[in-house]
């Protein structure tokens, strides 16, 4: 049987890996003291938290040296689930909307 | 005989097993399984979260600088728990069984830890009194949501020390295998990749300029 950590997973590899990890992480505290627009912010944060991981589950949970039939087979359904949850927004701007007082 | 059967045995026993799916063993493939499950979970957490701080105007934004600090803290701490998380199961596969051992439990520290830094940081908030439904700054629901997603996040991490003690004793006397330390590694890896997530929505996004 085949095993996911072959040499593709070596620990150069995971230490280069974890270096960016933090260093993405560094990046998003300088970014929450930046003065920019809430949502430019929270885009900038979910873009990079994206990024960690994605290098978490390449590397470190090796998917890359998996079968790409595994990754076929798991991310597709839950990026569908994930992005099904997107619905709520127009309902969550509408609450805000209908606030007394709100404007 | 197609090829998604193996043959068991002696040829002349005719016996066939089906070959496990994707290549993986099927412990493996099942621990994918629920870690997709729980990220959708996870995923529903932190979307009721959005959908709050969004329809709430008086958001409270509690975080000074020493716990964005700790939150980075912890973040180091938990990735590098990942790092020797990854350390010992190489050390298991190439059959090192007191440095997997070692690596591994080095792990559960790491994790122990971050549950530590955790806590401090709640009992802080809950000193500058932060309540599950009140709070000084702002909305009430915000520390029904803060303690929600960390709560759980942090029953995880508690769940896998346990966890991966359990399977470093084992595999320590020979019940275990690698393959079994690598499987609680996806585990481990996946509460890593979660509180990737936590920081910034829960905790970064809602720092006192």
């Amino acid at each position: 049987m085949e095993t996911s950590e072959g040499p593709s997973g070596g620990i150069t590899t995971y230490i280069v890996v974890y270096v960016c990890i933090l260093a993405i992480a560094a990046l998003q505290t300088v970014i929450a003291y930046q003065n920019i627009d809430g949502a430019q912010m929270f885009l900038r944060m979910l873009l990079l938290a994206i990024l960690q991981a994605g290098l978490a589950i390449t590397f470190f949970m090796h998917m890359k040296s998996e079968r790409r039939n595994l990754a076929l087979f798991l991310l597709p359904a839950t990026v569908f689930v994930l992005a099904m949850m997107n619905m709520i927004w127009s309902d969550s701007f509408r609450l805000l909307n209908m606030r007394p007082f709100s404007h | 005989m197609s090829e998604a059967n193996l043959t068991i045995g002696s040829p002349m026993a005719h016996e066939t097993r089906e070959a496990p799916a994707f290549a993986i063993p099927h412990k493996k493939l099942v621990m994918w399984l629920f870690i997709i499950s729980d990220a959708v979970t996870f995923g529903a957490i932190l979307f009721a979260y959005g959908y709050l701080r969004n329809a709430t105007t008086d958001w409270p934004k509690p975080f000074t600088a020493p716990s964005v600090i700790n939150a980075y803290v912890m973040t180091f701490v938990l990735v590098s728990s990942s790092l020797t998380m990854l350390v010992g199961i190489r050390a298991a596969k190439a059959g090192d069984k007191s440095r997997a051992v070692l690596w591994s439990f080095i792990t559960v520290a790491g994790g122990l830890i971050f549950a530590l830094l955790h806590l401090k940081e709640w009992l802080g908030l809950i000193g500058e009194g932060l309540r599950l439904f009140s709070n000084p700054w702002g909305s009430g629901l915000f520390g029904g949501a803060f303690f929600s997603i960390t709560g759980l996040h942090l029953t995880h991490v508690i769940a896998g020390c346990i966890a991966i003690t359990v399977v470093t004793l084992g595999y320590k006397r020979g019940r275990y295998d690698h393959y079994d330390l690598e499987i609680w590694g996806l585990y481990w890896h996946f509460v890593d990749m979660v509180w990737m997530f936590v920081v910034p929505l829960v905790y970064l996004l809602n720092v006192k300029h």
